[in-house]
């Protein structure tokens, strides 16, 4: 009796613990910190702040961003970044249309500037939006390349909402899960982003205020969609003189690269709709197969017919394996790439932005000169005074315009050589592994049928 | 040719058919039927004629339509050849999609005059494998049709009765319910043979579940083959991100292009050599199944006459009048009942072993067949990561 209150009692104060963690929405609870996004951090080169702890843990890696031996040797050598996200354990919270979906978000690193070497925490999908948000209005202007969040899908979403069990929403929330967790790790890989204060918060605070401004259909939501619009409105009237033939190429290297990629994509999505049908079927198939083994009367041969339903049912779970690889390792790769590229030709309009400015403020400066000059000639002293105090303040603009202009180029330079060494080690893991899983496919196949054989010649 | 039945042409080869010829023109196909024969009958040794689909099919029917073959299994007609869907899709293809660079179109058409090619295939091995079945039969080859079939020069000018045959098929079908109601033993026929009841049973249902099978099989290849299309696609989007990549990735997505063209092939291959070895079979099966339960219907219609000719006996018997006739009817009755009964259980116990072996055939050969390519999708992959590992 005694022991079954404790018991008890223990598993309470554990289930408060767990709600505490979870309930990230208590309209009682204040917001700790505020919802604006901290002060950018002035980049420094990474190895002065990072330093590894004293003991080193053996980290072991997530699915897609496998590290190879020679890779953390070239880690040794010039960035050092030792630091692995999971995001893990979906779970439904709440109920009807107020519902959503709590990831746990796992670190584990031997960097210094956490506190601990391993912590979780529990985050919902508004949350990355919202520290994507932050991260893209502090270092997309200046040109960074800021891994785009993954996307939003009100009709994925509702069908978890509304509490539909089905296959469809499992795969939503698998599909979710997974771009979540390649989105924190494309983050936490770019040197400078990782030294970001909103990005250490999201991963080890135990609480975060709601990121309010990515509902979909709030008023923020559609205001930034105009001004998407009135931004590509002006992209098309700047004429830019382009004086380094570098951007040129590099940004017609981009397109090209968009255009291939999206057809790759569309031809690979096809691909896994088919292999998808191509298992419903199989199974479809074994199901008659086995059926038909029942009628036949002669025996060896009704034996050898349900020995072959067996291994067609085999085989479409290997269709089902295979549709999932093809789907996940090919099909999301190039979906993020897409979407890369997408943030990648922001950070070139950014540069044509801010060249634009500083053509503006020379326009400006001249004008003002004009305005001085004619002062002089009109002889207004006052006038002319406050003519020389204009031009000295533009001639500031001026010079501050061309220091934006040359650091977000040389930002840009830096972003892009980064961005393609990321992208070849990329796409070459990725295939590898694609491969490999073809492989796997071909052998498990191999298998079966030599299983079968036997089976088919034992028919007499 | 595939063969795609097992025709015991062993031990008996005084009657030879095959389709040496076979041409494709706008709506119809030209067989040329040729023949090699020592028996007394014809006038050569060896000798052609070219017939159309609708010839076979008079033919068929020729032999259904005799109370002479009524106690035996009527080899399965080959189906019309239907080159529809695939002449649709040519055309489409013509019609032409801009959006597809040279290289996929010219890759694209191959494969479709690949399919084209193999429905042609297909079709004359379902013509040449009824003829060659008719001939294998030591009663089905001695009819006179059959040897006007073969050696008759000119044309049978039997289109003109596709209309009739229309309507004939119609009133095939009424009787065909009937016939349905006998064999399901809704008519409260006595079956009096244990060996026919357990065939009847056992070919009712195994009718309907190779029908099953055969259906789903087709499924089946049908998303093999657009599984290995959707690799004409991928590759030359692979080739093209290749020629413009300045990186490392060149060479890894030329070759990775090189690999799914090649995969393309072997799942093409995969899905055809499926569709031979099972679809086809079954589909054979099927049919043959199906006249065999045509056998079934025309012993129990047999009996049923058989019975009723016992009852007016007694009615004549017992009323003292026309008791000859009726006696006289009556042994007819018997007779060709048990006539029938007697070639039908060999023509069961054969279609049984038939099935059997055919089965076994293809069976292995698919195994056979699956093995080889998976063996070589496994090289080829194999040799593919080993060349994309070894670059820097």
């Amino acid at each position: 009796m005694m022991t079954e209150k404790i018991f008890l009692q223990i598993i309470n104060s554990l289930r408060a613990e767990a709600t505490e963690e979870v309930s990230l929405d208590s309209p009682e609870r204040e917001p700790i910190l505020s919802s604006e996004p901290s002060p950018a951090v002035t980049p420094v080169t990474p190895t002065t702040l990072i330093a590894p702890r004293i003991e080193s843990k053996s980290l072991s890696a997530p699915v897609i961003f496998d590290r190879s031996r020679e890779e953390i040797e070239e880690e040794a050598n010039g960035d050092v970044f030792d630091i692995e996200i999971g995001v893990s354990d979906p779970e439904k919270v709440g109920d009807g249309m107020n519902a959503y979906m709590a990831y746990r978000v796992t670190t584990k690193t031997s960097l210094s500037m956490f506190s601990k070497s391993e912590f979780s925490v529990k985050r919902r999908f508004s949350d990355f939006l919202g520290l994507h948000s932050k991260l893209a209005s502090k270092y997309l202007h200046v040109g960074y390349i800021v891994p785009p969040a993954p996307e939003k899908s009100i009709v994925g979403m509702t069908k978890v909402k509304v509490g539909k069990e089905d296959s469809s929403s499992t795969e939503f929330v698998e599909k979710r899960r997974a771009a979540l967790e390649r989105y924190l790790q494309r983050t936490v890989k770019h040197p400078t982003l990782l030294q970001d204060p909103d990005l250490r918060q999201f991963l080890e605070s135990s609480e975060l205020p709601r990121a309010v401004n990515t509902q979909a259909l709030s008023g923020a939501g559609i205001l930034r969609m105009v001004n998407k619009a009135a931004d590509a409105v002006n992209k098309m009237t700047i004429k830019m003189n382009e004086s380094d033939a570098w951007f040129e190429e590099k940004q017609q290297q981009f397109e090209n690269l968009d255009q291939q990629l999206r057809k790759l994509h569309a031809s690979v999505e096809a691909l896994v709709c088919h292999r998808k049908e191509l298992s419903a079927n199989t199974a479809a198939f074994a199901k008659s197969a086995a059926m038909l083994g029942n009628s036949e009367d002669h025996t060896a041969l009704s034996r050898a017919l349900s020995q072959l339903a067996e291994v067609e049912e085999k085989i479409d779970q290997l269709h089902q394996e295979q549709a999932f690889a093809d789907f996940y390792m090919f099909s999301e790769l190039l979906s993020d790439y897409i979407r890369l590229i997408a943030a990648v030709k922001g950070v070139f309009d950014h540069r044509m932005k801010c060249w634009q400015k500083w053509e503006d403020a020379q326009i400006t400066l001249l004008k003002k000169r004009e305005t001085e000059a004619k002062m002089m000639v009109a002889n207004k002293p006052d006038k002319i005074q406050q003519a020389k105090n204009e031009i000295r303040e533009w001639e500031a603009k001026v010079q501050q315009g061309e220091r934006d202009f040359e650091q977000i180029s040389k930002t840009i330079r830096k972003e892009v050589g980064r961005f393609e060494k990321e992208r070849v080690k990329d796409f070459k893991t990725v295939i590898i592994k694609y491969l490999e899983s073809l492989v796997q496919t071909q052998q498990q196949l191999i298998k079966y049928w030599e299983a079968f054989l036997p089976e088919a010649k034992a028919i007499a | 040719m595939p063969s795609s039945t097992a025709v015991d042409l062993h031990g008996d080869s005084s009657l030879q058919v095959e389709i040496s010829d076979a041409v494709s023109e706008r709506d119809k196909v030209k067989f040329t039927v040729q023949t090699k024969s020592c028996l007394p009958h014809f006038a050569q040794t060896e000798f052609s004629v070219v017939r159309q689909h609708e010839e076979f099919i008079w033919l068929h029917d020729a032999y259904v339509e005799n109370e002479e073959y009524a106690g035996l299994i009527i080899p399965p007609a080959p189906p019309r050849p239907d080159f529809e869907a695939s002449r649709e899709k040519l055309q489409k293809l013509g019609e032409g999609d801009s959006s597809i660079t040279r290289e996929e179109f010219a890759k694209m058409k191959q494969e479709l005059e690949a399919e084209y090619l193999a429905i042609f295939k297909k079709t004359v091995a379902m013509h040449e494998v009824f003829l060659q079945r008719l001939a294998a039969h030591p009663t089905l080859r001695r009819d006179h049709n059959f040897f006007v079939f073969l050696e008759y020069g000119q044309d049978l000018s039997v289109r003109g009765k596709n209309r009739k045959e229309l309507l004939g098929g119609f009133l095939r079908n009424i009787v065909k319910s009937a016939d349905e109601a006998l064999i399901t033993g809704m008519s409260g026929l006595k079956e009096v043979d244990d060996f026919f009841e357990h065939e009847r049973t056992f070919l009712l249902e195994y009718h309907t579940r190779i029908r099953d099978a055969c259906l789903r099989a087709d499924r089946v290849m049908h998303s093999h083959k657009c599984l290995a299309d959707d690799y004409i696609p991928i590759s030359a989007a692979l080739s093209s991100l290749g020629t413009q990549e300045v990186n490392q990735l060149k060479t890894s997505f030329l070759k990775l292009a090189e690999l799914f063209e090649r995969l393309r092939k072997l799942e093409g291959r995969m899905a055809s050599d499926e569709d031979l070895k099972l679809s086809d079979m079954l589909r054979y099966y099927m049919r043959d199944s199906q006249a065999a339960k045509d056998l079934l219907y025309r012993r129990l219609r047999a009996l049923a006459d058989y019975e009723n000719a016992n009852k007016a006996l007694d009615k004549a018997r017992t009323r003292n009048r026309e008791v000859r006739t009726a006696e006289s009817h009556q042994q007819l009755c018997c007779q060709r009942f048990e006539r029938l009964s007697d070639s039908a259980k060999q023509e069961l116990m054969d279609f049984k072993s038939r099935r059997v072996s055919s089965f076994r055939k293809n069976l292995i050969e698919l195994a056979e067949l699956e093995l080889k390519h998976a063996k070589a999708s496994t090289l080829l992959l194999r040799n593919t990561l080993v060349a994309l590992k070894g670059e820097p």
